[in-house]
């Protein structure tokens, strides 16, 4: 399980199994999105697969996610995303009404990214193999001229923003799937991205990378960025927006907030030069309306993210191992 | 989130920290016993904020790391059974037993399931009356009322598929042991105070007058941590040592009389192992008399289990405060969350899993990082 949790077993699946099975400099960029010269037009290409239990939840569902899942990966190059294909794998049994919800949420959540669901699959697998519903969703968006973005782009000096509230996406499914009551209700996160990163590219299209920090959460992102670039990130933990009952739902079940997955959040490397600029734009639209610059990239401790504490000590934020486990007490 | 930024603020920090270092005059000896203190210590940094006389020696309170061997290669066996659920919080399923892990059981279909609280336990057995549930009942004085709760209900609903795997230890017998060995440099103990929220404080002043030593019932909080440090070295440098209670607002003098009789309905005090320290005489519980039929190790022939402890795993002397886990030679590169030794490298309390997080000075990028800290930080 632990492969699938975003963290440094996940990162090792890819590059010891993946890697050398398909190797190609395109893949080896490892970024959200493979960026691929087709017929004279940058493309954006993505797939990701969709397994969520369960699969309705405060503030969204699996077919919500399925969409802005994809969007967004396309939107962390930097792409306006256009076309998605959307395959469903169905346990026997499954209500066709439950089917109907996901895909009038995929509809809706379409519509509201910009982009149509052109093409699909469905495939019936038998009673006890499988969670209800999986969805695998591709897509494929445009690249404007002239823009660059990708993990290797970090340097010395990138303002690092977030453009919200982090920690919400993972909250939300531990409250309804563990039957856990926080005090308040916990919505996801889930919206798509695209929108706000043309916002963003309107003020400069020299934005250095974006990623939106889905599962492993803002530490494993962060420490994927570094590590690409082979260059450091300094946060001040005091400066990172962790909503209060998100907080106290990971000090009650012993969790990092910044390792909890987000699917409507994105975090951003921006030059010092712009980085005011590209600060008020997101915070001009509704998808940046809690943007906060975090942090810097450094030229010391490469690789490596550490974290000044709010006390003015300092700790590293390595990438996780797996799933966070929560402890006994 | 307000409530807990109350203590976490820099300023109030700042001004323990100068009280602090105006208090001491010379090198003193501080242990935090409890496993979530020294995360909370190497977190914040904290230990890198006080004064070089003041020394942070980290105890043996984490009770995924102190849970014996053969227990975890019961809870292995007892696991690979078919026809059981076995029930843990989440974070044994890393802790290493002689030749596997709870997640390596998992993976060969074992049906190892993560809980929240022992009653989700009690009520998988509810629902599945023709599995054997089992619940790893482990943990110091906090987990037991818990525990002590489900075995309670489960004869009240009179479920006969339900058990626990009991490793329950006591820290009053560890804090004896800790002083009478002979190695000990030990000379304040910040003690535990959500132990303290639940047990009180009785048992502390004859430990305080024995060892002549000053105990200061301490939270979790940064502001909770630095408090008890204070209060623990102005005891030690006028030559105190009597027991304070630095976290009134959880800790009444009697604690939780409640959880207390629950505790002593369903235990009884035994002499219990702990993983990498040894035997200690009283300082665990095992499920009274009267409610044996709860208990996994009489449900499961599993008497017969033979343990190995990797030979170059010094975890013990980590929970014995003997040794800092950067100066174990595997730490770091034969030992890691990965593939761990001990139990302290993966338990989210355990000492060595906390520097190997937060404080990785075996790396290259240490010195990278001692720069920053001068750089960044405004109270050292």
């Amino acid at each position: 399980m632990g492969h699938g949790g975003g963290g440094a077993l996940s990162a090792e699946l890819m590059e010891q199994v993946f890697a050398p099975a398909y190797g190609n400099p395109t893949l080896a960029a490892l970024a959200d999105s493979a960026v691929l010269e087709l017929g004279g037009t940058r493309l954006a290409f993505s797939t990701d697969g969709y397994v969520v239990r369960p699969l309705f939840f405060p503030g969204g569902s699996l077919g919500d996610l399925a969409v802005n899942g994809t969007v967004n990966d396309l939107a962390m190059s930097g792409a306006r995303p256009a076309y998605l294909s959307a395959a469903f794998v169905l346990e026997e049994g499954v209500q066709l009404s439950v089917v109907e919800r996901i895909a009038r949420a995929m509809g809706t959540a379409a519509e509201a990214a910009g982009v149509v669901v052109a093409t699909g699959d469905t495939k019936v697998v038998e009673s006890g193999h499988g969670d209800g519903v999986y969805v695998t969703t591709a897509g494929v968006g445009l690249v404007p001229a002239g823009v660059d973005i990708r993990p290797q782009r970090a340097r010395p000096g990138d303002a690092v923003i977030v453009s919200g509230p982090i920690g919400l996406h993972g909250v939300a499914i531990m409250s309804v799937r563990e039957g856990l009551e926080f005090g308040v209700e916990i919505a996801s996160d889930t919206a798509p991205l695209a929108d706000l990163v043309a916002a963003m590219l309107a003020v400069t299209p020299d934005i250095h990378v974006l990623r939106d920090p889905t599962r492993g959460g803002l530490g494993a992102s962060l420490n994927e960025i570094a590590r690409a670039s082979g260059t450091g990130v300094r946060l001040r933990e005091r400066a990172i927006p962790v909503p209060d009952a998100v907080a106290n739902a990971c000090g009650f079940l012993g969790l990092d907030p910044l390792y909890v997955a987000n699917e409507g959040r994105l975090v951003a490397f921006v030059p010092p030069s712009a980085a005011d600029e590209v600060l008020a734009a997101m915070r001009a639209h509704p998808q940046g309306a809690g943007a906060t610059l975090i942090g810097e990239c450094v030229a010391e401790h490469p690789g490596m993210v550490v974290v000044s504490t709010g006390l003015g000590g300092t700790r590293v934020l390595d990438l996780p191992l797996g799933e966070q486990l929560p402890r006994i007490c | 989130m307000k409530y807990i930024d109350e203590f976490n603020d820099p300023e109030l920090a700042r001004r323990l920290l100068d009280d602090i270092r105006a208090t001491v005059t010379r090198p003193w000896a501080l242990m935090e016993v409890c496993g979530g203190q020294t995360h909370s210590i190497v977190r914040h940094g904290i230990d890198q904020l006080l004064p070089e006389q003041v020394e942070l020696i980290h105890g043996p309170g984490c009770p995924v790391c102190v849970t014996p061997l053969d227990v975890i290669d019961k809870a292995l066996e007892i696991a690979s059974r078919p026809g059981v659920i076995f029930c843990s919080f989440g974070d044994m399923l890393r802790v290493p037993g002689t030749d596997r892990d709870l997640f390596r059981v998992k993976g060969e279909g074992g049906d190892v399931r993560v809980v929240y609280s022992p009653l989700d336990a009690l009520e998988l057995a509810r629902r599945n009356p023709d599995r054997e549930v089992v619940f790893f009942a482990i943990g110091f004085e906090t987990t037991a009322p818990a525990n002590a709760m489900a075995v309670h209900q489960a004869r009240r609903l009179g479920l006969t598929n339900f058990s626990l795997l009991v490793s329950h230890v006591r820290v009053p017998p560890a804090v004896e042991a800790i002083m009478t060995a002979p190695e000990c440099r030990v000379q304040a103990f910040l003690a535990a105070g959500h132990v303290c929220s639940v047990m009180g404080m009785a048992e502390y002043p004859a430990l305080a007058e024995r060892f002549r030593v000053p105990l200061v019932v301490t939270g979790f909080e940064p502001l909770d941590i630095l408090e008890g440090i204070r209060r623990a070295v102005r005891q030690l440098e006028r030559g105190e040592h009597r027991v304070e209670n630095a976290y009134a607002r959880a800790v009444r003098e009697d604690g939780n009389p409640a959880a207390v009789s629950m505790i002593e309905e369903v235990f009884e005090v035994t002499d219990r192992n702990w993983r990498g320290i040894g035997p200690i005489p009283l300082s665990g519980w095992r499920l009274a008399e009267a409610f044996r039929a709860y208990d996994a190790e009489c449900r499961f022939d599993v008497t017969d289990i033979r343990t190995e402890e990797p030979a170059e795993c010094r975890a013990g002397e980590v929970l014995q405060g003997l040794i800092k886990p950067i100066e174990c030679a595997a730490f770091g590169t034969t030992c890691t969350p990965r593939s761990p030794l001990g139990a302290t490298m993966v338990s989210s309390e355990g000492a060595c899993a906390a520097y190997y997080l937060y404080r990785r000075m075996n790396d290259p990028a240490a010195k990278a990082m001692g720069a920053a800290r001068e750089e960044m930080n405004p109270v050292a």
